[in-house]
């Protein structure tokens, strides 16, 4: 077994306008299942393939967002062995009770220097994905809308983000997979791993911190992808850019809002990242290119619309 | 013309164009190819649409992100064109802009 310390991003917590919206949204067009609400209105949610009983909170509030975002440890040793290391990097640790979260264990809590909160968290009640670990079928029959096979990565933007992404490369053992070059030959935009993908976190500079640049799903096919597109058009869900292929990472993607403008993508195919690759680096000059490989234009919607 | 639909005017430009009660600003604008007002995440969370109505209005708005239209701002008839619905002819000033990035 090779694939310890921080298995996947967990869990992120999202800030909606109006829950009922919001929550048929990510239900009917994205096709999340809810599985759970508690006392505080809270909201939680699962895509049919992951096996935790959560990885999408969302929570009713006046201004749209992140609160935070999780990553899940392969064992509670691992967790802690991070934590300390965390602690020995300077970092202050809040502590988040077992329970906080319905069903989720104890969470250690950091602020980065972009102003985002992240947590390590090691256990999560399992309840499945339907089909059982015997003999199993490939997918369940009865879902809703672009059917995502599963909560991926989100890509944040907010100072000192080469700070930030330091925390995950040099602290908890990510890999920095690519990374994106201002005119000063400066890293602004990086992209980092802690397992076979090419992403599990993204982090672009940006003045204001704390801010969610989009949160992303993961489909298998293109036809995936157009099908998800299709929806849109059902339900004029405003699309922000795609179906298009990136340069950064090879993704096949399409962007569009949730109810309260928190941005989404579904996407599929990227490449297998394993730990003897080197990473690859975009300069100013192909920018273009690095973002949207077909037209090589920059969108400004795209680069700065946040919430 | 239509006697549902309400002339909205923007002033910085001088842009004109119709908008029914039922329909928001931005869509208003952005369906007729017409230009003048940023579009961003067109539900009310990131502040691109910012515009204030000039005069009294009348309009209604839908919920939008406090963090971009505090109350002391919504007082002064500022809000965000994807949450605002006109119920009479409006004159706009375009507020939201987009911020300079790394490029």
């Amino acid at each position: 077994m090779s694939f310890t310390g921080v298995m996947r991003p967990g869990h992120a917590a999202i800030r909606v306008l109006d829950m009922e919206e919001s929550l048929n949204y990510y239900t009917e067009r994205l096709g999340l299942i809810k599985t759970d609400e508690d006392e505080q209105g809270r909201v939680y949610l699962k895509a049919w393939d992951e096996l935790d009983c959560f990885s999408i909170v969302l929570r009713e509030a006046d201004s749209p967002g992140i609160d935070y975002t999780g990553y899940k440890t392969y064992s509670r040793a691992d967790m802690d062995n991070l934590v300390g290391k965390l602690e020995d990097y300077g970092l202050d640790i809040e502590w988040i009770a077992d329970g906080e979260l319905n069903n989720c264990g104890e969470r250690a809590r950091f602020e980065a220097p972009s102003g985002h909160l992240f947590e390590l968290y090691a256990e999560k009640k399992q309840i499945g994905d339907g089909l059982g670990r015997l003999n199993p079928n490939p997918w369940p029959e009865g879902l809703r809308g672009m059917q995502v096979y599963r909560f991926d990565h989100v890509l944040l933007y907010g100072p000192d983000s080469a700070e930030t992404t330091k925390i995950f490369t040099d602290v908890l053992g990510f890999d920095l997979t690519e990374k994106v070059l201002n005119p000063e030959g400066d890293m602004t935009a990086a992209f980092v791993s802690c397992s076979n993908k090419a992403h599990d976190l993204a982090i672009l500079e940006y003045p204001e911190p704390n801010k969610l640049h989009h949160v992303s799903f993961m489909l298998m096919t293109w036809e995936e992808v157009l099908r998800a597109a299709d929806i849109m058009g059902m339900h004029e869900i405003p699309i922000d850019i795609g179906p298009t292929r990136h340069g950064i990472t090879r993704g096949r993607t399409i962007y569009f809002f949730d109810p309260s403008g928190n941005r989404n993508e579904v996407f599929c195919g990227d490449y297998t990242w394993y730990p003897d690759r080197e990473p690859i680096t975009w300069t100013a000059d192909e920018l273009g290119k690095a973002i949207f490989y077909h037209d090589r234009k920059l969108n400004e919607n795209f680069l700065t619309v946040v919430t | 013309m239509d006697l549902n639909k309400f002339i909205i005017v923007i002033e910085d430009t001088g842009e004109e164009f119709a908008c029914s009660p039922q329909r928001n600003v931005l869509k208003a604008m952005e369906q007729l190819g017409r230009k003048g007002i940023p579009v961003g995440c067109r539900g009310g969370g990131c502040g691109i649409c910012r515009v204030q109505v000039l005069g009294d209005g009348p309009y209604r708005t839908g919920k939008m992100s406090r963090e971009q239209v505090p109350v002391k701002d919504e007082e002064q008839g500022i809000c965000l064109a994807c949450k605002l619905f006109p119920e009479g002819d409006l004159r706009l000033k375009v507020l939201g802009k987009w911020q300079k990035i790394f490029i």
